[in-house]
């Protein structure tokens, strides 16, 4: 009899405590509203300019909280509408940088995203704004991720003087595009329709596209930029977040610049100077010959993917 | 909209020597013109971008610098989706506005038969609608782009207050830019988006003065005008001009006035990067030209006086010339300022101009028409101040002080204040919510406006209030 009062009595607090267990488990999660945004004393700097966070709350509010959500998540009211996504920044993954792939980007790279808009999104040139006023928001941007307070900014890489447009280096450039299967996702002709483009996803598994070359006017632009600077970055730091990698390690500043002379002459309608020494070429580009090594296939034909025609 | 207007606006356009055919008409058109509405917010923009009414909007529906910018630029963000192609096929970009109201309007001398003065003050209150909007805007390609606003009164009588197209960033170049149509001349303090209701607030008294007797309505530069505009801006809009041509006809279809009489409107500005402060603007407008004085007149005809539209002849001139400055002292005060300096030939000042309308009361004969002895050209100076305290994107107070002041009548001897106008208006709008898909707004005002000399029935002062509240919403 004792035994079964001891066994029931331990059943009981056995009972009693996994029960207990089970309601502080179940009353562990926050529920409710989220709290107000706690914005933080952060700070940019873009020469001269020191941006405060606290001063662009209510521009944040007015311009940016649509989209990128009231605590910088992405999750805007309209965020469900738009494709691409609006940027997470609790992420702090930032597709333009002048800073290598993984690192955080300068302040002046927000602050020109900010003003330059990304063409190939709902997201426009705010260049309204008074240069104070972007500073101020770069810094609000930071309040979202611990990163900026834990990790410095990514020292920005070096861009060497564009060398001379010859059809050499667009030849150049042609090789590496097959060498580095830039065309696996950005096709042969630089028209976004590559093998692999219909598989890519971005780090939040949404579909990416690849960029289309060949798409667009005389005045296109890039996502991060409308110069050849500006594409020289873009392969050297890699698009974060997206499967464009960096290809830092991969080729020397001189090969990336034949690299640009070549994307440039898949922008058919572009009146730039690649175009017009490509034209000069009766619109073909002659193999490419390494002296050091074999010759590389080109990945389709050897004609110039419309330009110059 | 503005249909509470009227009969304050009959008070002051309509000389009181008018017949009362004439005020009869001068009453029909005046709904047209009364009935005018604002371009506001369209949430059929926000909606094909995904930004909220704050984005463009200091507060809805008066624009801020970005809003400014996406309307020079065709109502587009200028990146590669600006292009309908890019919309779900089912996006229609339609929006529509009306406004539930209830005021109290009191005006302190109508005149009336019942009263031993002829004129007594008369106070009236109740809820009250305004007219329906229809906006309809946006692009047909990338840099090709349409506005269509048909309009109503009260009771649903319908116009077309805004038709146009427009040639975008030719050349790939913000610098030229062509409008077509009938639509808003490019003021930089725009009164079709106005921030205020009332029927004296809700328009700016310095867009449509006309001195007391002159027949020109021609003048009127926040009427909508029929003609065509060049204009253009830099890439961040800190620049801007434009150069209209119009039909002297105050935006009437039909060529119902003059056979051949168009007037000019030309603006400028430069806006400045003034750090904590924001973005200050400065810049300048002018409006001359040319309408009609004589008619001809007869069985054919229409309106009070039987003339026979688009038969107006024997030009005058006219200008109407100013200042603007949009000033931001930091992220919630800002005060926007426009100067005018008018004038009208002698010929309006002495009642020739809108005879067709019976707006005026005397048709110029060739041969026999003479100028009184010693009438000049009317001249008047005046100033609009308005102020705002943005509480937050949702919430916004605001002012405005309008004077303005005879500085020459057209007939010697002449009280020199006959005429004058001062108006204080006072208000706020709240937006209890801030999405891409409505524009909701309660909103509280209040006007005073005083006129001096022109009472109905003799040369005493005319002064009115109003009191309203409404709820201002589109969808």
């Amino acid at each position: 009899m004792t035994g079964a009062i001891l066994f029931t009595s331990v059943i009981a607090v056995l009972l009693v405590a996994g029960l207990a267990t089970l309601a502080s488990a179940q009353d562990e999660p926050l529920v409710g509203p989220k709290p107000p945004v706690a914005v933080k004393p952060m700070e940019s700097h873009i020469g001269n300019l020191t941006g405060h966070a606290a001063d662009a709350k209510s521009d944040y509010r007015r311009y940016c909280a649509g989209c990128h959500g009231v605590y910088g998540d992405g999750n805007g009211e309209n965020a469900v509408w738009l494709d691409p996504k609006p940027r997470n920044f609790t992420l702090a993954t930032f597709k333009c940088r002048s800073t290598l792939t993984g690192t955080l980007p300068i302040d002046e790279d927000l602050y020109n995203s900010i003003a330059r808009g990304f063409t190939n999104s709902n997201m426009p040139p705010w260049n309204t704004f008074t240069k104070q006023q972007r500073a101020d928001l770069v810094a609000y941007i930071k309040i979202f991720s611990p990163r900026w307070e834990k990790e410095k900014a990514g020292e920005p890489i070096k861009i060497p003087p564009e060398p001379p447009v010859t059809i050499e280096s667009i030849s150049h450039g042609q090789a590496l595009f097959a060498k580095l299967e830039c065309w696996k996702c950005h096709g042969t002709h630089g028209e976004g329709d590559g093998p692999s483009a219909a598989t890519l996803t971005d780090s939040q598994d949404q579909p990416i596209r690849p960029y289309n070359f060949a798409g667009g006017g005389n005045d296109s632009r890039f996502k991060c930029g409308s110069t050849n600077q500006d594409i020289y970055k873009i392969f050297m730091t890699g698009v974060d977040g997206t499967p464009m990698p960096s290809f830092a390690d991969v080729i020397q500043p001189n090969d990336a610049w034949d690299l640009v002379h070549f994307l440039r002459t898949l922008q058919v309608h572009r009146h730039g100077k690649e175009n017009v020494v490509l034209m000069a070429a009766h619109g073909v580009i002659p193999p490419y010959v390494d002296k050091n090594a074999a010759p590389t296939a080109a990945p389709a034909d050897n004609k110039a993917p419309g330009g110059g025609q | 909209m503005r249909m509470w207007a009227q009969s304050l606006l009959i008070c002051r356009r309509s000389p009181r020597r008018h017949s009362v055919m004439a005020a009869a008409f001068a009453f029909i058109l005046l709904i047209v013109v009364g009935a005018s509405p604002r371009a506001s917010a369209l949430p059929a923009f926000a909606r094909k971008y995904g930004l909220r009414c704050s984005a463009c909007h200091e507060s809805w529906p008066m624009l801020n610098f970005f809003g400014q910018k996406f309307k020079d630029n065709g109502y587009q963000l200028m990146n590669d989706r600006d292009a309908p192609i890019w919309q779900n096929p089912g996006y229609w970009p339609v929006t529509f506005r009306i406004t539930p109201i209830w005021h109290r309007v009191s005006t302190n001398k109508v005149a009336t038969d019942q009263s031993l003065s002829g004129e007594q003050k008369i106070t009236s209150s109740g809820f009250d609608l305004s007219g329906l909007d229809f906006h309809t805007g946006g692009t047909l390609e990338k840099n090709f782009s349409f506005y269509v606003l048909p309009s109503s009164d009260p009771t649903a009588s319908f116009h077309f207050e805004t038709v146009m197209a427009r040639l975008d960033n030719i050349g790939s170049s913000p610098w030229l830019n062509v409008k077509f149509g009938k639509f808003e001349l490019d003021n930089l303090l725009s009164e079709k988006r106005i921030l205020t209701l009332t029927g004296n607030g809700g328009i700016y008294q310095l867009y449509h003065f006309i001195p007391a007797n002159d027949g020109n309505i021609f003048g009127q530069m926040g009427d909508n005008q029929l003609g065509v505009e060049v204009m253009g801006h830099s890439a961040n809009d800190r620049t801007r001009y434009s150069v209209s041509l119009l039909s002297s006809n105050d935006g009437q279809v039909g060529l119902p006035y003059g056979a051949e009489s168009y007037s000019t409107f030309i603006t400028g500005s430069q806006a400045f990067d003034a750090g904590k402060l924001g973005v200050d603007r400065l810049g300048f407008y002018v409006m001359a030209g040319e309408a009609p004085t004589s008619w001809l007149t007869g069985p054919s005809g229409g309106g009070p006086n039987g003339v026979i539209p688009g038969s107006g002849g024997n030009n005058r001139g006219y200008s109407r010339e100013g200042f603007v400055g949009q000033f931001y002292f930091g992220p919630h005060i800002d005060a926007t300022v426009v100067t005018q300096h008018g004038e009208d030939s002698a010929w309006f000042g002495q009642g020739y101009g809108d005879y067709a309308d019976g707006m005026a009361p005397n048709n110029y004969v060739p041969g026999v028409s003479a100028l009184p002895a010693g009438s000049r050209n009317p001249t008047w100076n005046g100033v609009l101040i308005e102020p705002h305290y943005v509480v937050n994107p949702q919430m916004i107070l605001l002012g405005r002080y309008e004077t303005i002041r005879m500085s020459q009548q057209s007939t010697p001897g002449t009280p020199s204040n006959l005429g004058n106008i001062t108006s204080y208006t006072v208000g706020y709008r709240y937006n209890p919510f801030m999405t891409s898909r409505a524009g909701f707004a309660y909103h509280g005002e209040y006007n005073w406006w005083h006129q001096d000399g022109t009472a109905p029935d003799n040369t005493t002062n005319l002064t009115s209030s109003e009191l309203l509240f409404g709820i201002d919403f589109d969808f």
